[in-house]
């Protein structure tokens, strides 16, 4: 062990030579990290290949979300208005971003894998009104798409929903 | 038109040189210097925050502008457009007179710190300084002692009790250092035989840069300064890490701003004394560039600040005052009567 003043004198040193290196600093919006690829991000609903949606209005999630976020409201299929392929359908399926916790319990509550969590994270507002995801925001694409990781990076299981569908 | 006063006239002495400025001229030059002070405080942050970073390997503010360039202008808009809001006992007169006297004091003192020879423009004679005052060093110290009631009186009329606390601790520390920081200079006054920084800085151009045959005065001056200016590892009156933000915990806005910008204008204003006492103030190797220099040399000295920050950890509370007064102080004092003993029998 050297005596302090030295060890003091090396650490100036060690600082200085930071100067000539590059940063480590991964610059934000021009680089985009990419994410995990079970990173949980902005809700999906999914649809079957037919067209009719998958979520039947059971509210299981509404009921498995902590944060309350979730609201339902499921309204009968009928013969000439088919929207899922159980007796109900959720005519209002509404998250409300803001008090989301990106948990994933209503992934895991969901019978039919009707709603996912998926990868985008750039989800911030001017308002916390434009937070409140309706049913058809979350049935579309979204907007922006986020870099994801290569799934064989990682010792990840391909989800049921993903392999069946 | 302009050209540097020569040597010839470097050993007349600064009364000498006075009467010659008419008054307007050291209006101009005033207003002149207290913008380029503040816009040099406003890129002091900028290179402390860049260097800080790459010493952190990390970039730093790089978004406002090119390498972050407008930074210093955003954080300025940010802190004046916010609301000036102020705790309900807090003693308002006084509360909005403490960042006052701060950046009063802290600007004023730049006054005296000679950047230049002096300058024949037209017929016209412009000194290197504001004021060519006799006492200019006295000057700076007092304006030192009023400014540490900036934190006192801040603290005190914030009416919280954080504020009170490191308000105390803030004073116990500048009060301490502020002895040190005194007594360094006392070699450089004995052997430049004067209290006027125009003197002392012609009597190192005749002689040789204090630093030299004064290097024990520069280190407690060094340390003392770093102190008195609450920089790191000193900066026990904010200790943004470990410590409820001190004196100035109720202020926000430009208020706190204000007492940041005087932080940061005593930083530089040391550094222009410590430059003037020790290296020469703007003599150098070509004479013509002597503001230049002088800014090249304060440049330096808050670059060191800046590695140190980045290098040394804080002191505890315990250790600063040891190292005030047990290390400091008498280390000041046997420099002070050894240069008195040599200046005498030498």
């Amino acid at each position: 062990m050297s005596p302090q003043p030295v060890d003091a004198v090396k650490g100036f040193a060690v600082t200085f030579r930071q100067l000539f290196k590059k940063p480590i600093t991964q610059q934000y919006p021009e680089y985009k990290r990419p994410v995990y690829p079970r990173f949980r991000g902005r809700h999906r609903l999914h649809r079957y290949e037919n067209g009719l949606e998958k979520c039947v209005g059971c509210s299981l999630c509404a009921a498995a979300c902590p944060a309350d976020c979730i609201r339902v409201v499921a309204a009968e299929n009928g013969p000439d208005n088919r929207v899922s392929p159980g007796e109900r359908y959720a005519r209002i399926y509404e998250i409300n971003l803001s008090r989301c916790i990106f948990c994933g319990y209503c992934e895991l509550a969901c019978p039919f894998d009707a709603i996912t969590l998926g990868n985008e994270y750039e989800i911030s507002e001017y308002s916390r009104d434009d937070l409140i995801y309706t049913k058809d925001m979350l049935l579309a694409e979204p907007i922006k798409k986020v870099p994801v990781a290569d799934r064989d990076l990682y010792d990840t299981p391909i989800p049921y929903y993903q392999d069946h569908s | 038109m302009v050209s540097p006063v020569g040597a010839s006239e470097a050993s007349d002495n600064g009364r000498g040189r006075q009467v010659t400025e008419p008054w307007w001229i050291s209006l101009i030059k005033a207003a002149v210097i207290v913008n380029l002070v503040m816009v040099a405080f406003a890129y002091t942050t900028w290179l402390e925050r860049k260097l800080l970073g790459r010493m952190q390997n990390r970039y730093g503010p790089n978004r406002a502008g090119p390498y972050g360039l407008l930074q210093p202008f955003a954080d300025l808009i940010k802190l004046i457009r916010k609301e000036s809001f102020f705790p309900i006992a807090a003693r308002e007169p006084l509360y909005i007179a403490a960042p006052i006297i701060s950046m009063f004091t802290a600007l004023a003192a730049f006054a005296v710190i000679p950047f230049g020879a002096g300058w024949k423009i037209w017929h016209w004679h412009v000194n290197g300084e504001i004021a060519n005052v006799s006492i200019a060093l006295i000057l700076i110290f007092a304006l030192g002692s009023i400014g540490v009631y900036g934190p006192i009186v801040g603290g005190w009329a914030s009416e919280s009790k954080y504020s009170l606390l490191g308000s105390m601790r803030t004073c116990a520390q500048l009060v301490s250092y502020e002895v040190s920081l005194a007594l360094s200079v006392l070699g450089v006054v004995l052997m430049g035989q004067s209290l006027n920084l125009v003197d002392i800085v012609n009597k190192q151009g005749a002689t040789i840069w204090f630093f030299i045959p004064q290097f024990a005065g520069l280190l407690v001056f060094f340390f003392a300064m770093i102190a008195e200016t609450s920089r790191p590892p000193f900066d026990l009156p904010e200790a943004d890490t470990e410590l409820v933000a001190g004196y100035h915990t109720e202020y926000g806005g430009m208020r706190w701003g204000l007492f940041q910008t005087a932080e940061y204008i005593n930083l530089i204003t040391l550094s222009g004394l410590a430059v003037t006492l020790f290296f020469g103030g703007w003599r150098g190797p070509y004479a013509p560039l002597g503001p230049l220099w002088f800014v090249l040399k304060v440049f330096i000295f808050v670059s060191v600040f800046i590695w140190i920050r980045a290098s040394v950890p804080r002191l505890r509370y315990d250790q600063l005052m040891r190292f005030g007064w047990k290390v400091l102080l008498p280390v000041a004092t046997i420099n002070a009567v050894i240069t008195a003993l040599l200046v005498v029998w030498i």
